[in-house]
């Protein structure tokens, strides 16, 4: 275990920014992680920024290539991988484990070399959370807040930041800094950490949340349950849960015309949205019921069939605290994981 | 495998050759930059084609895997990137990614089989290499049944190759309807989803259904009708899609993405989806 | 209060007088009520009114329009502005809407850290008046803090053309185009919006540069001019805490100035300023030359 003093961060930050792009949770009317730079409002308090880190592997845009048209000639250029090493720093559990959801999409065969140069470029300093709120609901989901995955875990506790590399990633960025900490005993992290799970215990989402019935073999009768009926009605159709959710991971491709060429670039997508699957000979998903139902679907059922069972809901609560409508997975789990057929 | 950085970028592919089937439907040879077929692929699989600035949208591949001088597609105009691809002249570039998605069993299940091919309208196409396909490795299999309909005898795709080559193929029946009377038309009338029934084919085969959503569903209905069991049945779904390789998520249907896990499905797996296509 | 409105909603259901009823329903936190309908007598107990029932409800009478008998709704004074224009824009019928006013002692949101605070709106509160009701419960409380809404456009008019940038630019290029703003907006009620259309390249998904929101917003703000009645449900529910209802307002600023003072939603007949022409009172176009 090492330590730094919490004045000293922004000298680590500004040897870490020598190294790699480094990125953390700034305030700038809302807290999102941004770049570093020296008079950035770091914030490493807010326990929830508004977006989660999944832009840094995943941006909301991208330029895939170029197209440049010239008579009946089209020149292609692949638009170059990621090989700018990168930090992001402060990221909680869930957001790590969104991420490793994440992975399990665009890693798996076949592999997205977009992201996959980026997964190999990002370091990950992850941070437990000293103050779970409310809305927070990790726990069902086997995520330890205390002692979060990443490839070097900090924790704030003390006036100092602990560090502990976890990872090859991890020890490397630590060989950068080392000169910058020093060796610390366990105990303060030891407490905190028992302080963390204590307090996550005792919050309301992190015992009783229905998951049981989410279970592929219950696909149809999940899919058929007349709770939807209800549940979807005041959706207003918006993307927010999309967009600030760590796992969301689908995706459009469109053309952008820059003149001389045309960029083809992916961007998040929501399935919230009625074009999504909009078709020339009509739209299987009709109403905002069977995009509300896909969403939240998707999340407890087709994921977890496809990956041995893992839900892709890391329980941040972004969706609970940001819904226009107050809409958001745990209502729907708490509906459809007691009993689907009433 | 793949030619490019990443499977979502796509190669430069060459209309070689554009055949009018119907006024509204063209047959475009492609042909990588090389002038090589741009990839391998097998009878229903789909290839990603575009027009950078015009759009990107999956097709199926028309012609034989056994054919090496490039890709069919068969397309239809119904949008904005088909009415591009229509107005587009031989030596013209387009994009192409892929293979994408699974295939027919042609040389899993299908061997030995007799086979039933039903097809409406555009749905020939798929299909379309799976006839050119077993033609052409025709000792594999056993006899072949194809039904083929359309709305009139003008919709009707590739007739001259249906005529000349497929009704010249040993232990080969080809039965050609169309939905209304027409003049100059002496054969059948009536919609291809029922047709089967009609000609009273026996169930001793294995069938592969292909069309509209629509034609699909009233094809199989009239199948279980006759006798057939949902497990000597294929057919294909179509949907929204945008990467082809079961990512960006708008293809699924329950836990099965079509692009990926599809198009092709025997019918008793599709009865375990739920009904959202 | 929240008791005779359950106690009012059960009997008009259970009469038939109305066949479901569209308010908030109880949430898991004090903070998160969700909007509901309603359509069982023993639903309605988990109907809850207080100063968290923020969402303006008469944006959802547009879909329950459409469906038989009426539906009773209810609405905070503020709220009724947005249904007297949805009907003057006919998208609400008020023959298919029992509208029950609720009394309104302001509302009050939950910022990250959770603390309670109360809405942007509520401190410049100018609509303490149901505008359209057929019965009414409760007493309103007045939460106004600040005279003059138009406080916080003035101090971006008196800003240098740089500044003013800089203003927007910091605040829009937080836009993670999720689409809330206009998803919630009761003005915003076109059965397609032009930003969702794939024919016309306006369908933007892509940050191209930070600022390229603009075209958004400006043109958001620009639609619902004259219509806006500055509900604040915008701001309300941006993720990103974005000002949005300074832009709405800039444009109700400069209609008062040019026009004559107007308020959206006032009733449901008079023509809105940009709708209407009056030859000897309103502004010429040239005004945009002197004023710049």
């Amino acid at each position: 275990m090492l330590k730094i003093a919490k004045n000293n961060l922004p000298a680590l930050f500004a040897v870490i920014a020598k190294s790699a792009d480094l990125y953390l949770p700034i305030r700038k009317g809302t807290v999102n992680y941004a770049p570093w730079s020296e008079d950035a409002d770091v914030d490493l308090d807010t326990l929830k920024t508004v977006k989660s880190p999944k832009d840094f592997f995943l941006p909301q845009s991208e330029t895939l290539y170029t197209a440049a048209l010239a008579g009946k000639k089209i020149q292609l250029e692949a638009e170059p991988f990621a090989d700018t090493p990168f930090v992001v720093f402060g990221v909680k559990g869930c957001d790590v484990k969104g991420i490793e959801i994440l992975d399990k999409v665009y890693l798996s065969d076949p592999v997205d070399k977009f992201y996959e140069a980026r997964r190999k470029h990002g370091t990950i300093v992850s941070m437990a959370c000293a103050e779970p709120q409310a809305t927070c609901f990790c726990k069902p989901f086997s995520i330890d807040a205390a002692n979060p995955a990443g490839d070097v875990v900090a924790w704030m506790a003390d006036g100092n930041l602990y560090w502990e590399a976890k990872t090859e990633k991890g020890k490397k960025l630590t060989e950068i800094v080392s000169s910058m900490l020093e060796s610390a005993a366990d105990d303060i992290v030891t407490a905190q950490q028992k302080d963390i799970r204590q307090k996550i215990d005792a919050l309301p989402y992190n015992s009783g949340l229905p998951l049981d019935r989410f279970k592929a073999e219950r696909l149809i009768e999940l899919f058929d349950a007349p709770q939807w009926d209800s549940l979807y009605q005041t959706c207003l159709a918006c993307g927010t849960c999309t967009f600030i959710c760590p796992t969301c991971q689908c995706y459009d491709i469109k053309d952008f015309d820059a003149g001389e060429c045309v960029k083809r670039y992916r961007c998040w997508d929501s399935c919230m949205y009625s074009d999504f699957t909009l078709m020339a000979h009509g739209n299987p998903r009709k109403t905002q019921k069977e995009r509300f139902r896909q969403r939240f679907m998707h999340k407890l059922v087709y994921y977890p069939d496809k990956n041995d069972g893992e839900y892709s809901c890391v329980g941040c609560g972004r969706c609970v605290n940001k819904c226009p409508a107050s809409l958001n997975i745990v209502k729907v789990i708490k509906s459809l994981g007691v009993n689907a057929d009433v | 495998m793949c030619k490019t950085p990443d499977l979502l970028i796509p190669q430069i592919g060459v209309i070689t050759d554009i055949r009018t089937e119907t006024s509204d439907v063209k047959t475009f040879k492609i042909t990588g930059a090389d002038g090589k077929k741009p990839f391998d692929h097998m009878p229903g699989q789909c290839a990603m084609l575009s027009v950078p600035g015009v759009g990107e949208a999956m097709f199926s591949i028309t012609s034989s895997p056994t054919n090496d001088d490039g890709l069919l597609f068969s397309i239809k105009q119904c949008g904005t990137l088909t009415d591009y691809l229509h107005a587009m002249e031989v030596g013209s570039e387009v994009t192409i990614r892929g293979p994408y998605g699974n295939a027919f069993p042609v040389d899993t299940v299908l061997p030995g089989q007799n086979l039933l091919i039903i097809a409406g309208g555009i749905g020939l196409a798929p299909v379309g290499s799976v006839v050119r396909y077993v033609f052409d490795n025709r000792d594999k299999y056993g006899s072949v049944d194809i039904v083929y309909g359309a709305r009139s005898k003008d919709d009707l795709v590739y007739l001259k190759e249906i005529e000349e080559i497929w009704r010249a193929q040993p232990n080969t029946n080809v039965h050609l309807t169309i939905d209304r009377e027409q003049s100059g038309w002496d054969g059948h009338v009536g919609f291809v989803t029922t047709y089967p029934k009609e000609l009273n084919i026996s169930t001793d085969k294995t069938a592969l259904v292909c069309g509209p959503p629509i034609m699909i569903k009233l094809t199989l209905a009239s199948l279980m009708e006759m006798g057939f069991k949902k497990e000597q049945v294929f057919t294909t779904l179509e949907l929204r899609m945008k990467c082809g390789i079961g990512k960006c998520g708008r293809c699924n249907i329950g836990s099965k993405y079509v692009c990926k896990d599809g198009p092709v499905f025997r019918c008793d797996e599709i009865d375990e989806l739920p009904d959202e296509y | 209060m929240q008791e005779r409105m359950r106690i009012r909603a059960k009997e008009l259901l259970t009469s038939g007088a109305v066949q479901r009823v569209l308010g908030w329903k109880k949430g898991d936190f004090p903070y998160n009520p969700e909007p509901a309908f309603f359509t069982a007598e023993h639903e309605l107990d988990d109907l809850v009114y207080d100063r968290f029932c923020a969402a303006n409800l008469s944006g959802y009478m547009v879909e329950a329009n459409k469906q038989d008998g009426k539906t009773l709704v209810f609405l905070k004074p503020c709220d009724t502005y947005s249904f007297n224009q949805l009907t003057k824009e006919n998208r609400v019928s008020r023959d298919k809407a029992w509208i029950i006013g609720v009394g309104c002692e302001g509302n009050a949101e939950v910022d990250e850290m959770q603390e309670i605070g109360l809405l942007e709106r509520c401190k410049v509160c100018t609509k303490t008046e149901h505008k359209v009701f057929d019965e009414l419960i409760g007493e309103d409380i007045q939460t106004r803090e600040k005279e003059d809404r138009f406080e916080q456009v003035s101090d971006v008019e008196k800003m240098s053309p740089d500044e003013r940038f800089g203003f927007w630019q910091n605040q829009l290029s937080r836009c993670i185009r999720c689409n809330a703003c206009r998803n919630v907006c009761p003005a915003c009620n076109c059965k397609k919006c032009v930003f969702d259309s794939g024919k016309y390249d306006t369908e933007q998904k892509a940050n191209v540069t930070s600022f390229e929101e603009q075209m958004f917003h400006i043109i958001r703000a620009y639609h619902v001019a004259g219509r806006c009645t500055d509900c604040g449900e915008c701001s309300r529910v941006c993720p990103q805490a974005i000002d949005l209802h300074l832009l709405n307002r800039k444009m109700i600023k400069d209609i008062n100035e040019l026009y004559g003072e107007f308020q959206a939603g006032d009733d449901a007949e008079t023509p809105g300023p940009l709708t209407d022409y009056d030859a000897d009172t309103d502004a010429d176009p040239s005004v945009v030359y002197e004023r710049g």
